[in-house]
């Protein structure tokens, strides 16, 4: 347990130890390596939703001099690796952007230049680009072999539906029979992009009898090397995978996209290859988040008492089955409240868009985002505060799960008690404007994490992780570190280690990085200590249980002496070679994080535009590490959430092309549109981590959704429902109703 | 395709390049000149990641070709700070943690220069309106902007 | 911890996931097992239908704790264990 523990460097704000790489434009990401002799790769996407490939010719393209290499799906050496249809398509493509061939070329102009040489033959497909049309009738099939999965009795006929899902506990009917007031109301969402600023990118190098490299930016290099090694059919360790400084990822940067295709460039053309996709690419071919249609109806007595909860979800997962977040959707939906009886059933049905990659707290955000508008509903029905009728109903230490486990000591009603009395819940509203409150819930995740400290002769440390770092991890590990060895920060270097420098690491994903690898380095650290305590026993000639650390220096319990780790690790040769600590471990543990926000909106009824005018963010850290970078997520998290809440949206035209492939239309959040985001930590430590850390990344992204639809929907005295909440619709509801 | 010879002056130094006449600017600094630090994000104009300076003032290198800039002062983020002191806006992003990924960060101690230029004493709003073309999707600006007021007030004081 | 009532018997209480329950028709169960491996071997013998596959995709809390690899687990008497969907982040 780790209550009130006292830390020296947990806790404080240092300067990231990559920052100064990062403002001086030092730092490499993944379009900044050049190999010499380097050539380039370009990507043929379909320009069609839903086609069957008839055939490729691309003899053209290979005749052209400029052109080094092309290939197509046929060229990927395992045809039955997972994922690979989405790589290259075989032979047909499900989604306009859909990979179909790819050359390497002198230039990056001159690829793309050889990609019009390319002649591909399509029988075009009528798409399938939504939930209503997917699961309709006469709607066209996208597979015709996808039976729904989960059902009671298996299906007699293939369908657009992949899979149901459905989780329960107590008894909906006695619930609902105890209730006096009921709400139930459908809300939609609309496919949204990570919108990562860098976009996907790699550099790689063929190598027939050794070492073939990958450098990338992804949050799994791990990952990278496995899917890649297997689509080749090369050994792992002939891969090495380096992971570049990441630009952004947000669960977008999970899924392989370019580096098969890049090696197999290589390896027909001889030549290293960089790929690197363009911002449309980026928007057509990768991310998104799943689009949904999500049904609530909650019932309560008039004491505001919940007795009954019951959803029902529908996710899209893009062309691929199996690639929505269905399941951590209905796992979440109702997890905030404490209620007996409690329903939800999921479908997921496959459309002809992007496959769906995780987007932060991958499901939980549309489905709590139905749950949220409805119980906000339903404090004005019952005319009672909506902090205080969650608080009356909320899930703390001991509650059941519908997913399963009860929970442990959990934060939520702290956090929903700092937003009652946080200044902007008490700050008066004017015409015009509307405030939304929402609490947000997120499992995190533990998972497999490698860390090895390298000790120096001077007894400085050198960490190496393998988990790439998208947020300032780095700083929390060497503070970690320096709290386990009692040392200062600044003695120790953090890095994120190749493929080949460490055994598997999960991605970085689930919130998971400051968590598990955390407690790898922890663990780590703590092999370094008792190695140095083993050293000093040693040279003192005591056992090592006769010697204690403290402030960097071993201690001779038994007698006179002290010695510090610089003096341990300069003469380590004589006592037995030099130091490093290991921790590779399967982290378990993850215990959730719960937020609260708050969001106070301004409408313009003759526009529709909306403004935040303030916005705080309330959530569980368990223990927060480095502070900044703890309310730099929930800071980053909100913003995406307001974008999502109120302007982001993939526009498809009736053929099923995505119209707004680009910042200028797919309109995330500039600093214009945002007011300064408070933040509030509350600390609720989790009992199984060494200092009581829990996963923060994620929760953030899922509060906004309701807390905005609230705050707009007060604004204009409107039930709103779909989201975006964009000013066209805005000013097409108080049209309506008036 | 002829390549056209082009004189420049980058980050102080005389800088001669050969470039095709489609390339833009922010390609010859990455891919010809080795000045990876100006980041391309969507190659139209819209993220401002590839935020440079010429001739004081601040464009979207993506949007200007290179062929354009014969004859110009250009300064990259490259040419920000001294090699052994960094820019005050840049010990200010880092004070206050203004970068998680950090892609957009060039791009943005760029722009904060110019703005700081322009006007050295800027309101949050302008602050706000000044940078809203550079895109950030993992801090949500609030300490972004924290760190360009704070640079503000610390360069006013030392001037 | 607190335990929960049923563990006077020294069992350890079994819950069963939607899923997992059309399988086994029954939402929980009480078995006798050191460790998760011995646990699993005893419900897959119990419902005929179950099949170790079909518990090997999902993750399992004991007592509240989410473990994703559970395979050496010991199990302590009073436990209690979930089966639940695989989670995965963003
Ligand atoms: S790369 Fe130039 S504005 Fe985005
Ligand atoms: S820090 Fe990642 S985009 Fe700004």
């Amino acid at each position: 347990m780790s209550e009130a523990q006292d830390f020296k460097y947990i806790g404080q704000r240092t300067i990231r130890p990559d920052g100064h790489d990062k403002v001086t434009g030092r730092a490499n990401y993944a379009a900044d390596l050049t190999l010499p002799g380097m050539i380039w790769g370009k990507i043929l996407r379909s320009p069609h939703a839903h086609a069957v490939i008839n055939s490729i010719d691309t003899s053209k393209a290979e005749e052209d001099p400029e052109v080094f290499a092309v290939m197509t799906h046929a060229d990927i050496p395992n045809q039955t690796a997972s994922g690979v249809q989405n790589i290259l398509a075989k032979d047909k493509v499900f989604y306009h952007g859909h990979a179909v061939a790819a050359v390497a070329a002198v230039t990056e102009s001159a690829a793309e230049r050889a990609l019009g040489l390319i002649e591909v033959d399509y029988k075009i497909l009528k798409p399938v680009m939504s939930i209503d049309e997917a699961i309709s009738n006469d709607s066209p099939l996208l597979h015709d072999d996808l039976f729904t999965k989960g059902m009671a009795e298996d299906p007699a006929v293939p369908s657009n539906i992949s899979s149901r899902n459905e989780l329960s506990k107590g008894d909906l009917e006695v619930g609902f029979a105890e209730a006096e007031v009921i709400v139930e109301r459908e809300f939609r969402t609309a496919t949204v992009h990570q919108g990562y600023i860098e976009p996907h990118a790699c550099t790689v190098r063929y190598d027939e009898d050794g070492q073939s490299m990958i450098w990338c930016s992804t949050q799994g290099h791990f990952a990278v090397r496995a899917t890649t090694a297997s689509m080749l059919g090369i050994e792992q360790t002939n891969l090495n995978v380096i992971a570049s400084e990441i630009g952004g990822g947000f669960g977008g940067k999970l899924p392989i996209y370019l580096e098969p295709v890049a090696l197999v460039l290589s390896k027909k053309s001889g030549r290293p290859i960089k790929m690197q996709m363009d911002r449309n690419e980026v928007f057509m071919a990768s991310g998104p988040g799943s689009a949904t249609r999500n049904w609530v109806k909650i019932g309560a007595k008039k004491d505001g008492t919940i007795t009954a909860m019951k959803a029902k979800l529908c996710y899209e997962a893009g062309w691929a089955p199996g690639s929505s977040p269905l399941g951590p959707a209905c796992m979440t939906v109702f997890t905030p409240y404490d209620v007996d009886h409690q329903y939800v059933e999921g479908y997921e049905v496959v459309v002809n868009k992007a496959r769906c990659a995780a987007y932060r707290a991958p499901g939980a955000p549309q489905s709590e985002y139905a749950c949220e508008m409805v119980i906000n509903e339903l404090a004005d029905e019952l005319g009672i505060d909506p902090i205080d009728l969650r608080l009356k109903n909320v899930a703390k230490e001991g509650t059941q799960t519908m997913y399963g486990p009860k929970l442990k000591a959990v934060g939520l009603v702290e956090c929903l008690e700092a937003a009652k009395s946080s200044e902007q819940y008490k700050t008066a509203l004017k015409d015009n404007q509307g405030r939304g409150v929402a609490s947000g819930f997120w499992f995190n995740v533990g998972g497999e994490s490698s860390v090895v400290i390298n000790m120096n002769e001077d007894g400085t440390g050198t960490i190496v992780e393998g988990s790439p770092d998208i947020g300032g991890s780095r700083a929390s590990m060497q503070m970690m570190a320096a709290e386990e060895l009692q040392m200062p920060v600044e003695a120790f270097s953090a890095i994120i280690g190749d493929t080949q420098n460490l055994p598997y690491s999960n991605p970085t994903g689930g919130s998971r990085t400051t968590f598990a690898t955390g407690m790898a380095v922890v663990e780590a650290a703590a092999d370094v200590v008792s190695q140095l305590k083993e050293r000093a026993a040693a040279t003192w000639n005591v056992v090592p249980e006769h010697v204690d650390w403290k402030n960097g220096a071993a201690i001779n319990t038994k007698g006179e002496g002290v010695l510090t780790a610089a003096e341990i690790c300069g003469s380590a040769a004589k006592t037995g070679g030099h130091i490093s600590g290991r921790g590779n471990i399967s982290a378990r543990g993850a215990s959730p994080s719960f937020a609260v926000h708050l969001a106070d909106i301004e409408v313009d009824p003759d526009t529709g535009k909306t403004t935040v005018l303030r916005y705080t963010a309330i959530q569980d850290a368990g223990k927060a590490i480095h502070p900044s970078y703890v309310e730099g997520q929930y800071q980053g998290g909100s913003a995406q959430g307001i974008g999502w809440a109120l302007n982001e949206e993939y526009v498809y035209n009736e053929d099923g092309r995505l119209e707004n492939p680009g910042f200028l239309d797919y309109r995330i959040p500039l600093a214009s549109d945002l007011p300064m985001i408070d933040t509030i930590i509350v600390e609720v430590p989790n009992s199984f981590h060494p200092f009581g850390v829990r996963g923060i990344g994620e929760t953030g992204i899922i509060p906004p959704l309701a807390a905005c639809g609230t705050a707009v929907s007060k604004a204009i005295g409107i039930r709103m429902s779909e989201l975006p909440m964009s000013p066209p619709k805005i000013l097409k509801a108080i049209h309506d109703a008036s | 395709m002829a390549k056209t010879h082009v004189t420049t002056t980058i980050n102080g130094d005389l800088k001669e390049f050969l470039c095709e006449p489609g390339d833009t600017l922010l390609q010859v600094l990455r891919d010809e000149l080795g000045l990876t630090g100006t980041k391309e994000g969507c190659g139209s104009g819209d993220c401002g990641a590839c935020s440079v300076l010429i001739n004081d003032r601040l464009v979207c290198s993506c949007l200007v070709l290179g062929v354009e800039t014969n004859g110009d002062v250009i300064e990259t983020v490259e040419g920000i700070g001294d090699s052994d002191k960094l820019h005050v806006i840049q010990e200010k992003f880092l004070e206050h943690a203004a970068l998680q990924c950090g892609i957009c960060t060039p791009g943005l101690v760029v722009s904060t220069k110019a703005l700081l230029e322009e006007n050295p004493n800027p309101t949050e709003e302008e602050a706000r309106y000044y940078l809203a073309g550079n895109l950030c999707r993992c801090t949500g600006y609030d300490k972004i902007i924290k760190a360009v007021l704070d640079a503000a007030e610390t360069m006013r004081e030392s001037a | 911890m607190t335990r929960p009532e049923y563990s006077s018997d020294m069992t350890t209480q079994v819950i069963f996931s939607s899923e997992l329950q059309r399988v086994t028709g029954v939402r929980e169960t009480n078995v006798e097992a050191e460790d998760y491996r011995s646990l699993v071997s005893e419900i897959t013998d119990r419902y005929k239908e179950l099949m170790a596959t079909d518990i090997m995709d999902m993750s399992v809390a004991i007592n509240g704790e989410i473990i994703t690899e559970p395979m050496l687990e010991k199990i302590s008497p009073g436990s209690e264990v979930h089966f639940l969907y695989r989670i995965e982040g963003g």
